[in-house]
């Protein structure tokens, strides 16, 4: 089992607008593995999430849950969006959300089992979600809808956790907090986890891969294997320097090279 | 007790069939009514009412089961909606505008065709108002047939169509066809609204489909809850709108009484407005948000949370 | 078809195109399609009621259209914005009902009140339709600028100090205004028709506002012209035609948009 990787990214390419987005990524992942995707705003790591969840298609190459293609394994890919405008009037409490998360996608009359409701119960508690589990999902603030839209994606056991910029709009504190429950939860629960970010500090302790996209093109291996001044040098397509600095990553561009594609600062960088 | 029940109001056949037909409307358009207004679909909701209408004036016309027509009107302007329409909440009402502009006009011509060709007076009135009171019994049966069916429909959908109206996306990740679902949901709208139009009158089919559920939602936290809240709420206006309708006659100087769709729209609204009341909301126990977050009690928090600062600042 | 009468039907048609194209492209850019569909509806059952205790319809017309529009504004803040245009839209229903019950309408008014009576306006009703309509463009003229950021980025026009609900309820209030001069001509039902088919056609022709605008008014008129042509040579109503020619406008607006896409390209101006 521990042979076939969860995940298989072979070859993604898409365009749009004669613009190409992701020129033949391809990474692995494996059981129980934390991956970081990380890459500047607008480079394509949403894309490339979508097309791996297949809400969006590829131009050209394939993706492998377990081997097979995506529709045979679709309960094992657990997804957390960016972003989930959720009406303050929806009828939903977080409670309701997560055990959404088992039976869904379900038509029919069933009831839910205690087996079910009791693991909606230890998945409220694994995101410390308990506090708010009977307030409408619609009032929660941002931190805590994505605590629940966590235990929504984890709570039908899936192999592999994906979230969408999970980091992005978090106080540094509420960044910590998340980062060690994900870390936490894929332990506890032996699932792997993909998460695009475009600071890779904050993941850097608890990391096992890296996916680093610039300009369409990926590199994939642990952080001491991509986060090299050769390796990254190759990628962006010009010289640059990486520098490790009290125990955190700066890429750095020499001054006047077109660096616009290094993120957050044109010539200075601190992950 | 003379006062409010008027002598003779439960021996009347017409009351009693209102009644029945008055409270199952009211049980359908509720569960419908609760995903259309958790949907922003209320406009939709009332377009297929008018756009019902349509293919009931049309029926009348053309000399088949207006009944038939009711539904097959809504049916056929749903599907047209659904084809317009695309997902921004924006589009999808101009497309029910202008499904709703060619059936309106539609109307005109089959009314127009039937003023002309037939003597029949009251026909714009008999359609366009019709009234709970003067339903043919016969339709009675087909009418709670049709309705118990669209529960049936609705109860085998519902965990999808909820997931899928809170979040598209995440629906589709759960392999829910997103399509699909909106819709069946359109079609169960359209078969509801063209039976209580047919029942009810189009002016009470729109205001038991939205009334009780907008109200209901305000006081309530789940879809269940503000579903049985809607039902009740429903029943309630219907058969105490059936009754002052009833004891109107002596009220009124004409003798006419007023009409029913009157009483159960004003009576609907007036509850639609008491929920508003934040008195009644926080009776009803509906709190806005949790309790502020407080620091979380020790327990809450493991010692491992604070674990990962060290290194990535150090 | 044209002498005589038909000229005041001709010369009203075109006022209420104008009229119609310029609030319309502002209906469709604010999702306000129902409120467009109720305001009219409620001004119905004010004209009713006006005939009812024996003044003049034009009136009641007025005065409920007006609630409807201050109903929903201020309502819909509160709540569910769909919900509560409903809840206003079947209360004047219900209220026309009932004051229909009570007297004895003939049955081509209640008929002309929803699908208008174009082909018989009389030259006195000519002035207050021109005023009431100068009235509508000006508003929106003076409220344009407003409008557009309103609709289009409301956290910007809020963060500027523009007063977004103002601005909402009295975008609502010139909508009421139009119905009031348009119901008696081209009926309740069908005024809003013309509010929604146009522009949205137009909306699929050009992004930029002024061009959008114009194509409005140019989509409106033709569709007013024709369904008077038409419904003149065929006697059936003008109600009819401007259902169906709306509908016809939008859906080849739609097809001029994805054959746009397809042979530029380029993503089509915004689609409604």
């Amino acid at each position: 089992m521990t042979d076939v990787p969860v995940l298989e990214v072979d070859r993604i390419g898409v365009s749009f607008a004669g613009r190409t987005i992701l020129d033949a990524v391809s990474f692995e992942i494996r059981a129980g593995e934390f991956t970081g995707l990380i890459g500047s705003n607008g480079v394509g790591k949403t894309t490339l999430l979508r097309i791996i969840l297949g809400l969006q298609r590829p131009g050209t190459g394939e993706v492998r849950v377990l081997g097979a293609p995506l529709s045979r394994h679709r309960r094992s890919l657990g997804y957390v969006p960016q972003k989930v405008v959720l009406d303050p009037d929806v009828p939903l409490r977080s409670r309701d959300l997560v055990a959404l998360g088992l039976d869904g996608q379900r038509f029919g009359f069933s009831r839910r089992t205690k087996e079910q409701r009791a693991r909606v119960e230890e998945m409220l508690d694994a995101v410390d979600a308990r506090r708010f589990a009977d307030s409408r999902v619609g009032s929660l603030s941002g931190g805590e809808q994505q605590r629940v839209l966590i235990a929504h994606a984890l709570v039908s056991r899936p192999l592999l956790l994906l979230l969408d910029e999970p980091l992005a709009n978090l106080d540094p504190g509420s960044v910590q907090e998340i980062v060690a429950l994900l870390h936490r939860v894929s332990a506890d629960h032996g699932v792997s986890v993909l998460l695009s970010a475009h600071e890779m500090n904050a993941l850097l302790p608890v990391m096992d891969r890296i996916v680093y996209l610039t300009d369409g093109r990926a590199a994939s291996g642990t952080t001491d294997e991509v986060v090299r001044s050769d390796v990254l040098s190759r990628l962006y397509g010009h010289h640059v320097d990486v520098l490790k600095l009290h125990g955190r990553v700066l890429v750095v561009a020499e001054p006047g090279t077109d660096a616009g594609d290094i993120p957050d600062h044109p010539t200075l960088t601190a992950f | 007790m003379h006062l409010l029940f008027e002598p003779g109001f439960f021996a009347s056949g017409p009351v009693r069939t209102a009644v029945v037909i008055g409270g199952v409307a009211a049980v359908v358009s509720a569960v419908v009514g609760v995903f259309t207004v958790v949907r922003s679909q209320s406009f939709a909701g009332h377009a297929l009412t008018d756009i019902a209408t349509t293919g009931g004036s049309g029926a009348f016309y053309l000399g088949f089961n207006p009944l038939a027509g009711f539904i097959g009107g809504g049916v056929v302007g749903a599907g047209a909606m659904d084809l317009i329409g695309v997902q921004r909440v924006r589009s999808r009402d101009v497309a029910t505008g202008i499904v709703l502009g060619a059936a309106t006009g539609l109307a005109a011509l089959f009314l127009y065709l039937d003023t002309t060709s037939s003597a029949t007076t009251g026909a714009t009135q008999q359609i366009l108002f019709g009234s709970i009171f003067t339903i043919d019994r016969s339709t009675v049966p087909v009418v709670v047939v049709l309705s118990v069916v669209t529960l049936v429909g609705m109860a085998v959908i519902r965990r999808p169509l909820l997931l899928h109206s809170v979040s598209p996306e995440l629906a589709t990740v759960r392999g829910v066809a997103g399509r699909g679902i909106g819709l069946a949901f359109m079609l169960a709208l359209a078969v509801s609204v063209g039976l209580s139009s047919v029942a009810i009158g189009s002016i009470l089919s729109t205001a038991l489909l939205i009334g009780p559920a907008a109200a209901a939602l305000r006081v309530t936290r789940s879809i269940g809850a503000a579903t049985v809240v809607a039902c009740g709420l429903g029943i309630a206006t219907t058969w105490l709108g059936i009754l002052l309708a009833y004891d109107s006659a002596d009220w009124v100087r004409s003798g006419q009484g007023l009409p029913v769709s009157f009483f159960i729209v004003v009576l609907t609204f007036l509850s639609y407005l008491v929920t508003g009341v934040p008195a009644v909301r926080r009776l009803a126990g509906r709190p806005g948000r949790h309790p502020a977050p407080a620091d979380p009690a020790p327990a809450d928090r493991a010692p491992a949370d604070r674990a990962p600062a060290a290194p990535a600042e150090g | 078809m044209f002498s005589g009468f038909m000229v005041n039907a001709w010369a009203v048609g075109t006022m209420v195109a104008v009229v119609a194209g310029v609030v319309g492209f502002f209906v469709v850019l604010r999702g306000s399609a129902f409120p467009a569909h109720a305001i009219p509806n409620g001004a119905f059952a004010g004209a009713a009621g006006a005939s009812l205790i024996g003044i003049n319809p034009l009136i009641g017309l007025g005065v409920f259209s007006l609630g409807a529009a201050l109903g929903i504004g201020w309502l819909g803040r509160r709540g569910r914005a769909d919900a509560v245009t409903a809840l206003m839209l079947v209360l004047m229903l219900a209220l026309g009902a009932a004051f229909l019950s009570q007297s004895t309408q003939y049955e081509p008014e209640i008929y002309s009140l929803l699908f208008g009576e174009i082909l018989g306006v009389s030259t006195t009703e000519l002035l207050p339709v021109l005023i009431l309509g100068g009235v509508c463009v000006a508003a929106v003229g003076i409220l344009f600028r407003r409008l557009l950021v309103t609709s289009i980025v409301p956290e910007i026009a809020a963060a500027r100090g523009l007063r977004i609900h103002r601005t909402e309820v009295a975008f609502l209030v010139v909508v009421a205004a139009a119905t009031t001069m348009t119901v008696p001509v081209v009926g309740a039902l069908l005024i809003f028709t013309l509010m929604i088919g146009p522009p949205a056609a137009a909306r699929c022709l050009t992004d930029r506002p002024g061009r959008a605008l114009g194509a409005s008014v140019a989509v409106a008129l033709t569709t007013v012209w024709a369904s008077i042509a038409c419904s003149f040579e065929s006697n059936w109503p003008v109600g009819f035609f401007v259902g169906v020619f709306s509908a016809t406008a939008y859906g080849l607006g739609r097809a001029y948009a994805a054959w746009h896409l397809s042979r530029v390209g380029r993503p089509a101006p915004a689609v409604a």
